[in-house]
């Protein structure tokens, strides 16, 4: 297994651009959770400021 | 069929349905990559000649091949909004760029990465596969930066689908840029006869799915919020929150 991990002199670049594949994919989907949950909050301020108001 | 077309493409109906629809893909999205990455890394045998490090090809090629995919979903959708002017398409095309410009990133880090043993550069200057990926990097953060810096949101919606439509030229050479010019990136082999092992290709067909599956569930989510935001003055939203609060 200690061979396989090490991929012969290339386990630095096979491993490196594995991580950044998961490190990118779960970047991106943080980032569109982040902005989804920030537009609903503000949708909601909004229909709370416009009820407080009515 | 139309008429579920047509439906899917109003917006409140679409919310709905994505919300259901995004696991859907995202779960067996990612136990495709899990199955995929593991044979990639650990049961494929290694190349003759390339030795372990073809192994980044499981992660290379569907990152590029998303790249372009995305970009001609944007550059699709954007048309569609264009022409038929359905209020959805200029959703779906902001909320590609995004996933397709990291994916080209990661397309264009990986190439690199694996470039370094192979050919022994990072970087290529003149290479025309290498530049037009790119340029295509280039073409996202454009598209990307002229939406943000126009207020009203028609206006970007027109300015940045004519933008993506010009840039579908650089996705065409992206594609044919092996075959045109001489290039140190090797030609297509994926879909080529001959060119790979099946027990090397099936698993990296295997990964190109379970990438577009997952590829599929960020998009649906990003369309979500997009329509969330445009819609945001609109009743059915209203009623949405009020609902989920327990107001209704």
């Amino acid at each position: 297994m200690e061979g396989g991990f090490a991929m012969g002199d290339y386990g630095a670049y096979v491993w490196s651009c594995y991580a950044l594949t998961l490190v990118i994919v779960v970047f991106s989907d943080w980032r569109a959770r982040l902005r989804h949950k920030r537009v609903y909050r503000d949708v909601e301020v909004r229909l709370k400021a416009l009820e407080d108001r009515e | 069929m139309w008429k579920w077309f047509h439906q899917l493409a109003s917006p409140p109906h679409f919310y709905r349905i994505s919300a259901i629809l995004s696991p859907w893909l995202a779960v067996p999205g990612l136990i495709l990559i899990g199955y995929s990455a593991w044979q990639g890394l650990f049961v494929v045998p290694m190349d003759y000649q390339q030795g372990d490090a073809f192994r980044i090809i499981y992660v290379h090629v569907p990152s590029a091949y998303l790249s372009m995919m995305a970009y001609m979903i944007m550059a699709t959708a954007g048309a569609i909004g264009l022409i038929w002017r359905i209020k959805l398409s200029h959703s779906v095309a902001a909320a590609a760029a995004p996933i397709g410009a990291a994916f080209t990133f990661l397309a264009l880090c990986t190439g690199s990465i694996w470039g370094r043993p192979m050919w022994g550069t990072w970087w290529e200057w003149g290479d025309p596969r290498m530049m037009s990926e790119l340029i295509l990097l280039f073409l996202y953060f454009g598209y990307m930066a002229l939406r943000s810096a126009i207020d009203d949101t028609a206006k970007a919606d027109k300015a940045s689908a004519v933008l993506a439509l010009v840039g579908i030229v650089n996705v065409v050479i992206v594609h044919f840029s092996v075959e045109w010019w001489s290039s140190l990136h090797q030609g297509q082999t994926v879909f080529k006869k001959g060119t790979m092992d099946a027990d090397m290709r099936v698993p990296l067909l295997l990964m190109i799915l379970g990438f577009t599956l997952l590829f599929g569930s960020m998009l649906l989510r990003r369309i979500r919020t997009e329509v969330l935001y445009r819609e945001r003055r609109t009743k059915w939203v209203r009623e949405m929150i009020l609902k989920s609060k327990g107001g209704a």
